[in-house]
């Protein structure tokens, strides 16, 4: 489904990214885990089309088409989203007149209908009761006066509503108490399906025991230093990174 | 908000410098000769059929208006305007005061339909709720071409005309009140208005009724090389209700146009008055040619106790914009509101505030104003908030906010705060942003495109004002917004 071929990304000058490559195939859940800085949220950006970052090399392709061809709505469009590790604030615009706003201009893009009122405010209740987004949040100004765990929820509302066919979750997990990692978890699993792949970003294995994942990578420096099953991730949990951090000095 | 999806299809719907409302309309004029002079006005006031008093008001007003000086004081530059060069008066050969809208040019009559603005009450009539029907006064170039709903007006009591038709039908009533909130030497652009005032709006709402519908004024620029010096006045009598809201637009040309207005409310004990205007006079194109001059005096009287007064203001054209609504709050316990959103593209300029001066005791004023600067434009704000010695217990809160779209743009605030009563608490709060990179990835992320995702969080930064206006208008007013914000970003 994706597929990442020799990316080089720089910013201002610093390289972040040097050759990384990272196959993730339908229906997969891959983790990447990787110290700060080794440039996740980097990879995430310029998944998603952010600008700023100067690709120098290296190719992304999302079920064959070229992603870094496109306009970052495109690429919303063709399917990517992003669950950003710092949610931003949209002062005055209610939290439903972003959802329905970004709903229907995803589904004009595709040639879709756009939906009714009612079947919107349908789908949305049903989404925010899943994720115990009380209504009131929805009336709210979009992550404004948010705390960081209720961010993260909506994130994954928004996720669930555009039903996007290649999810990146950024940190989601961080921020979030105990009950709400379970909820949100229980959320992207009821998402899970043979057509849709997650890239899960997470320095942490307790979310990988709700979100279970088929395949591990580790990032370092900018390319991906190894990759293996679930078991990857206790073992990083066991003895951090500073076996990579050996192998760069080597 | 309801409106977004329609805002971001019309926003699509536009090219970068289409002025939608930019035509001209084919009606043979019939105008005074170019320039000003005494003979003009005599001429003016002679078309208007006035009694011997309004033509000398005017006459003092010109002998006035020639010993002054155009003001300089406001973040603006234009070139000098040659008062010589305007035609002062332009009115439809045609029929000039027609009885009914049967005798109105049906060229005109065209011109509003393509503008939006219902004139016939039937059509008005079929079905639309009763609550939101809107009475309309149409002025364009220097006449009142129709005024609807003038019969069930007159039934609740309320006067509702073109001020030339008051100032013969109702003399009393425009003599005891016109000028008395904004004196004919005020300033160089009402004074010219009082000298060579042509058309607008007269409002007059009985003690105790709540006036049964919107009222409201269309001004249409139509006439080349034409002034528009249209003025309004409106007089809530005691425990009386009123809102009333003004539109107006002008073709695309490319030589400048001089507006100089003046409004006056009256408000008398326990009345209230809402006035309302989404300014949508021709900006300009891109390079800054063309465009309407938009010098306009504002000024209403909270003249009785617990008096109110809210203006509400949406401007979005005209190429240079000065102009201050402002509320006087004489009354004890009156209340002054001010609620802005100003927006500027291009090469646009505009300097607007208000000024809120408290007499009274316990008067309290409140002023909301949001800025958009986008491209080459440059936005002020000017506010003056004051307190007389025996305003006790006179209350303010300010809070400006500016949001800049792009590099090239400047927003500005200019507060000024006088109090001369120690009881009196004025609180200010300015803020200045701009629309951050990460918040349009965000939005695109989602799925928005540039200009859907600019339109989506300038309407959360104006949302309080657009709050304030009448329901029907706030959603055309949010379209006007993102309109004139095309082609701001990418
Ligand atoms: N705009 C920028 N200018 C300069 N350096 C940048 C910029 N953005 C990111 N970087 C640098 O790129 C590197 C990778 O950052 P990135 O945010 O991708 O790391 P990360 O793996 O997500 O880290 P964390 O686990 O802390 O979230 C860091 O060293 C960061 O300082
Ligand atoms: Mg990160």
């Amino acid at each position: 489904m994706l597929e990442i071929k020799n990316l080089v990304v720089q910013i201002e000058d610093k390289r972040i990214l040097n050759g990384l490559n990272l196959t993730v195939n339908k229906g997969e859940v891959a983790a990447i885990m990787g110290p700060n800085g080794s440039g996740k949220s980097t990879l995430s950006y310029v998944i998603a089309g952010k600008e700023d970052y100067e690709v120098l090399d290296g190719e992304i392709l999302l079920n064959g088409e070229n992603l870094l061809e496109m306009e970052p709505d495109q690429r919303a469009a063709a399917g990517v989203f992003l669950a950003f590790q710092y949610p931003l604030e949209i002062p005055g615009v209610a939290s439903m007149t972003f959802l329905k706003a970004t709903l229907n201009a995803q589904r004009k893009a595709r040639g879709e209908e756009e939906l009714t009122t009612p079947d919107f405010i349908k789908r949305v209740n049903a989404a925010a009761q899943q994720l115990e987004i009380p209504k009131d949040m929805l009336k709210r100004a979009l992550n404004v006066g948010f705390s960081g765990g209720e961010k993260k929820r909506m994130e994954i509302l928004q996720m669930a509503l555009l039903q996007p066919s290649f999810c990146i979750l950024d940190e989601t997990d961080s921020g979030l108490d105990i009950d709400a990692l379970r909820i949100v978890s229980e959320g992207v699993n009821a998402l899970r399906s043979p057509d849709r792949a997650f890239l899960v970003i997470t320095h942490y294995q307790r979310l990988l025991n709700h979100i279970v994942p088929d395949t591990v990578h580790v990032m370092h420096s900018g390319r991906i230093v190894r990759s293996g099953g679930k078991e990857l991730a206790l073992e990083l949990e066991a003895n951090g990174y500073a076996d990579y951090r050996d192998s760069e000095a080597a | 908000m309801p409106a977004v999806q329609e805002t971001i299809d019309q926003v699509r719907s536009i090219d970068v410098d289409q002025y939608k409302y930019g035509f001209e309309t084919e009606v043979e004029m019939e105008k005074a000769p170019k320039g000003l002079s005494e003979d003009v006005i005599r001429f003016i006031s002679a078309k208007k059929g006035e009694p011997e008093w309004m033509l000398q008001w005017r006459l003092d007003a010109y002998k006035r208006w020639l010993t002054m000086t155009e003001p300089a004081w406001a973040r603006v530059s234009y070139d000098k305007i040659d008062y010589n060069d305007i035609y002062y008066y332009a009115a439809p050969k045609k029929n000039p005061a027609p009885k009914s809208l049967d005798e109105v040019d049906p060229e005109i009559l065209k011109t509003y339909e393509k503008l939006g603005i219902p004139l016939r009450e039937q059509e008005i009539l079929a079905g639309v709720e009763p609550q939101s029907r809107v009475a309309v006064d149409a002025v364009f170039d220097s006449v009142s071409v129709a005024t609807t709903f003038k019969e069930e007006l007159k039934k609740a009591g309320v006067i509702f005309m073109p001020i030339s038709e008051a100032v013969r039908e109702y003399p009393d009533l425009v003599r005891q009140y016109l000028g008395t909130v904004v004196p004919v030497t005020d300033n160089f652009f009402a004074t010219l208005n009082s000298a060579v005032f042509t058309d607008g709006s007269f409002v007059y709402i009985p003690p105790g009724v709540r006036c049964p519908m919107e009222l409201s004024t269309y001004f249409r620029i139509n006439e080349k090389n034409t002034g528009q010096f249209e003025r309004t006045l409106i007089i809530a009598d005691k425990g009386s209700y009123v809102s009333y809201l003004e539109g107006c637009t002008a073709p695309r040309r490319d030589e400048n146009q001089l507006h100089a207005a003046v409004v006056e409310l009256i408000a008398l004990d326990d009345a209230e008055i809402k006035y309302s205007t989404v300014q949508n006079w021709y900006p300009g194109d891109s390079q800054g040619r063309g465009g309407i001059y938009n010098f306009v005096t504002k000024r209403g009287d909270c003249r009785g106790r617990n008096s109110v007064i809210t203006w509400t203001q949406v401007e979005t054209g005209s190429a240079i914009t000065w102009k201050y609504p402002s509320c006087i709050l004489r009354g004890d316990n009156s209340r002054g509101e001010f609620y802005s959103i100003a927006v500027s593209n291009g090469m646009q300029q505009v300097d607007s505030g208000t000024k809120m001066i408290h007499l009274g005791k316990n008067t309290t004023s409140r002023i909301i104003s949001k800025g958009i600067a986008a491209g080459r434009s440059e936005n002020t704000y000017r506010g003056l908030v004051s307190a007389h010695r025996k305003a006790t217990g006179a209350r303010n809160f300010t809070n400006c906010d500016s949001l800049l779209i792009g590099n090239e743009c400047g927003a500005h605030t200019v507060p000024y705060i006088e109090s001369k009563n120690a009881s009196a608490v004025f609180e200010h709060e300015a803020t200045t942003s701009k629309i951050s990179e990460d918040q349009m990835f965000y939005c695109q992320q989602r799925g928005l495109s540039e200009e859907e995702a600019v339109a989506l969080i300038v309407n959360g930064f104006v949302k309080d004002v657009l709050q304030q206006l009448p329901m029907e208008f706030a959603v055309e007013a949010q379209k006007l917004i993102s309109i004139s914000l095309e082609g701001s970003v990418g």
